[in-house]
């Protein structure tokens, strides 16, 4: 497959023991795919070497088959939203919206940014300043203005961090919503997986410097490439030796069992439930196991009372080969 | 900008900078290192040399003391307490740091002077036949610096107290520290960034101050009267060794205070919001603050209500009475009316014009090459250079400048880049480019720091070339560090005295030069007349330097 955005080995080294990469990419025409990784993991690097604001040490970026590797920013046709959405504090919304677009004629122009700002339900909101606007109305300029030239690509930094939590999950349909009506094609930055799972078509897990795998959100929590992914996509039980064995895990390998694998029953690995949390539908509980393990197990939320000697089992386990982690 | 280009820009403009700051004060040294162990032994055994150095470190530390007692409290009164008239006195008392230093001292000349207004008085009030007093000496300097120089402390230490989390003293009283505890267990260790800072800019200016000891001084000398009284008494070899020994000096005193300084520890912690002012409850009380606020303003703008006065006094026209008797705009008249007398103000004017949009052009492309808070990883490396080097002229008296520069630009030899300037009208506006280097570049610097790196990558990603990010994004979101920066620097570069009586020439005397020579000549009118239009124009040019 030929993708429509390519990342061919693409490196970038911040110092001797710091290096993002090489990391390939395929992203098709239309796709949303995430960056996923914790702080550190090179997810915002890779942002800013699609973007042009940081330049490559080796491998090739293609956008549409052509190699902007070495292009600035300003001729590759992509639109950037900013973790804080960086709009112009000297400049109106309609003149940031229009920012990109002053190649048009002023005609062109209003009327450009006037669809812009009614793209993203801000109409009429041309004359305000920014700093006069909410935080989501803040994002949604800012992603105006970044779609208003008709980019190829559309790039968002940890598109709804800044946003408190009861919006964010409004603004992430809205925004899937929005990028899916435009068709762009979308790179977006998180470190939250829930957000990548809803926001994204696949998603690619980074993990210091290096891209862990890429897949559809299913793929990663049931097929997850390295332990790594297992642990950072969904909740994970790590166990190892006598308690891995017992739940069907090998010798000389790690054993990841997620809490909805586990459940109890009446034989298998004996435990006391030491914590139990409560969800509502569900509940969590912490069972210590006799080698002194601690699982967490999700079941009924009457399932176990704390203190009870329970005994666990699993219905599936992964493992991976121990050593690096 | 382009990436190769970066590194080659930033080295060219380390280099400029050198040869503009670093430069004349290595001739200086190798001059008095040439001038062979004649002119640093006359240096070490004459009594007066030592005298003066002495003097000047003295005076120095004095000044930091009395404008520190002043200050603090000043600051304390004005942050934390609320009474009628705060605001406005609060500013008030901020002026005399935005007045150049040249014009304080004359008003202070025409005020406290042996034929000042209250010398008048107190003579008239007691039947005398003499002056009660002659404003001269080393206690008349230490009143100036204590005068004008208090504005520091009065400035940082409020700023400080602003910035401080008011939770950090509610913490202290919480553990139960009495009010006294608190302020020197927290509150003042907290605010020591702040004082050092201030006695920092004191100590500086302090040694480096020349009017006051040159119109006041008289038979006391500090290094920088000595040093421009050596070289007019022809001994050059010996001003240089001079001149180097002030540079050292005020080498070393910047290097200790700035270690006193030390970090800020507010930094490091975050914001907080600062207490909240109390207001005076006690009618008592708060009627004798607000009188007391009031009186000091009175008392301290004074001076330039006098150099007013005086400049409707016309010439001649007030001998020995206590008032003067005749009042007019003659003065003004004749300055504006005949084109040699407004020379000096059409020099000073275009020469602080000049120099001043130098400065900004240098300071712009240090903070385009270095000031971002990312700089570009190879330009990156000369950032500490051209800190220091922007720096450097703020830690060196003018005096040292300006002997530096005609020492330089004395000799002509392009293939050590010197030439003679020295009798042209190019050295002066040169000198004030280099000596308001610092003012331009910290505000330009801090803008820069300020800026935020996305904005720029966004104008970037929205198609703008380097040049179009500088000029609908860059420079735009500048303008409240550009203006400050120019403002102040043109405000010096115009009121100018201490470098300017070592370089100027008769084609560009400057103001304050007119001013003296008026002085020298009686025409005290016409002095107080130029002083005025000095302190208006320094206050227009500020108030729009200051408008966001």
């Amino acid at each position: 497959m030929t993708g429509f955005v390519t990342l061919d080995g693409i490196r970038k080294r911040w110092s001797p023991t710091v290096t993002v990469g090489p990391a390939s990419l395929e992203i098709a025409r239309g796709e949303i795919v995430a960056l996923l990784g914790p702080s550190g993991s090179g997810k915002t690097t890779v942002l800013r070497l699609l973007a042009g604001f940081e330049l490559a040490d080796g491998g090739r970026i293609a956008i549409e088959g052509e190699d902007v590797t070495a292009l600035p920013p300003a001729r590759r046709r992509c639109g950037m939203v900013f973790q804080h959405y960086a709009l112009f504090p000297h400049l109106d919304v309609g003149e940031n919206v229009g920012f990109g677009l002053d190649r048009l004629e002023r005609h062109d122009r209003d009327r450009k940014v006037a669809a812009s700002l009614e793209l993203v339900d801000l109409a009429g909101f041309e004359r305000r300043k920014p700093h006069e606007l909410s935080g989501g109305q803040q994002q949604r300029v800012a992603l105006a203005r970044a779609l208003a030239p008709e980019p190829r690509v559309l790039l968002l930094d940890e598109p709804l961090s800044n946003l408190d939590p009861a919006l964010r999950e409004r603004t992430r349909r809205e925004l899937r919503a929005l990028i899916k009506r435009v068709g762009i094609t979308t790179v977006f930055v998180t470190h939250e997986q829930e957000e990548a799972f809803d926001l994204g078509d696949r998603v690619a897990v980074l993990d210091r410097g290096r891209l862990e795998q890429v897949g559809a959100p299913e793929d990663l929590y049931e097929r997850p490439a390295s332990l790594f992914v297992a642990t950072f996509v969904g909740r994970a039980n790590v166990v190892r030796g006598a308690t891995a064995r017992a739940l069907g895990g090998r010798d000389g390998e790690v054993t990841v069992v997620r809490p909805e694998q586990l459940r109890f029953a009446d034989a298998g690995l004996p435990g006391v439930v030491r914590e139990r949390r409560y969800t509502g539908a569900a509940a969590f509980y912490q069972v210590e196991t006799e080698p002194g393990d601690r699982l967490e197990v999700l079941a009924g939320p009457a399932a176990a009372r704390v203190g009870d000697r329970v005994y666990v089992e699993a219905t599936r386990v992964l493992t991976f080969a121990a050593g690096r982690e | 900008m382009n990436a190769r280009l970066g590194p080659t820009a930033a080295a060219a403009l380390t280099v400029l900078l050198a040869w503009l700051v670093l430069y004349p004060i290595l001739i200086v040294v190798a001059d008095a290192a040439a001038g062979g162990g004649d002119a640093v032994t006359r240096f070490v055994t004459r009594p007066g040399e030592w005298g003066a150095l002495w003097a000047s470190l003295w005076i120095s530390l004095a000044s930091v003391a009395l404008a520190a007692a002043i200050g603090v409290p000043l600051a304390f009164l004005f942050e934390w307490l609320e009474f009628p008239g705060r605001k406005t006195l609060g500013s008030l008392i901020a002026l005399p740091a935005v007045l150049p230093p040249f014009v304080g001292v004359i008003a202070f000349l025409f005020l406290y002077g042996e034929s000042g207004f209250v010398a008048r008085a107190v003579q008239a009030v007691l039947g005398l036949t003499r002056p009660p007093w002659r404003l001269q000496g080393a206690g008349a300097i230490l009143l100036v610096h204590a005068y004008s120089m208090y504005v520091y402390f009065y400035l940082l230490a409020r700023a400080g107290l602003a910035k401080l989390d008011a939770s950090l003293i509610e913490a202290a009283q919480a553990l139960g520290a009495g009010r006294w505890d608190t302020l020197s267990r927290v509150t003042l260790p907290l605010l020591r960034p702040a004082l050092g800072g201030a006695g920092l800019l004191v100590f500086m200016a302090a040694l480096g101050s020349f009017s006051a000891p040159y119109v006041f001084g008289g038979g006391f000398r500090v290094m920088t009267t000595q040093i421009v009284a050596t070289k007019l008494n022809g001994e050059l070899p010996l001003a240089m060794v001079e001149t180097a020994a002030l540079a050292l000096v005020a080498v070393v005193g910047f290097a200790v205070l700035r270690r006193t300084e030390g970090n800020d520890p507010l930094i490091a912690l975050g914001k907080g919001t600062a207490p909240r002012r109390r207001p005076i409850r006690r009618p008592g009380v708060r009627g004798f603050a607000t009188a007391a606020g009031w009186l000091f303003a009175v008392l301290l703008l004074l001076p330039h209500l006098t150099l007013a006065l005086v400049s409707l006094v016309p010439y001649g026209s007030w001998t020995t009475e206590t008032l003067p008797p005749v009042l007019s705009l003659g003065n003004y008249q004749r300055l504006f009316g005949e084109p040699e007398r407004l020379r000096p103000l059409v020099n000073s004017l275009w020469m602080a014009t000049v120099s001043t949009f130098a400065a900004l052009v240098l300071a712009l492309a240090a903070g385009a090459l270095i000031g971002r808070r990312r700089p570009r990883e190879a330009a990156g490396r000369f950032r500490g250079a051209i800190e220091t080097l922007v720096a450097l002229p703020w830690a060196l008296p003018g005096t040292v400048f300006a002997i530096a520069l005609a020492a330089t630009f004395s000799v002509s030899s392009p293939i050590t880049l010197r030439w003679v300037l020295v009798g042209t009208v190019v050295l002066l506006p040169l000198a004030y480019l280099v000596r308001n280097l610092p003012v331009t570049g910290r505000a330009v610097l801090a803008g820069y720091r300020q800026l935020d790196p996305a904005l720029e990558e966004a104008a970037a990603s929205l198609g703008a070339g380097w040049w179009g990010v500088f000029r609908r994004v860059t420079l735009p979101l500048l303008r409240p560090a550009l203006a400050a920066g120019a403002s102040l620097a043109f405000v010096a570069a115009l009121g100018d005295f201490v470098t300017s009586i070592v370089l100027y020439t008769y084609d560009n005397r400057p103001i304050s030069i007119e001013i003296m020579s008026s002085l020298r000549v009686s025409e005290l009118g016409v002095a107080a007349a130029f002083g005025v239009i000095l302190m208006v124009v320094s206050g227009l040019v500020l108030g729009v330097g200051a408008r966001r």
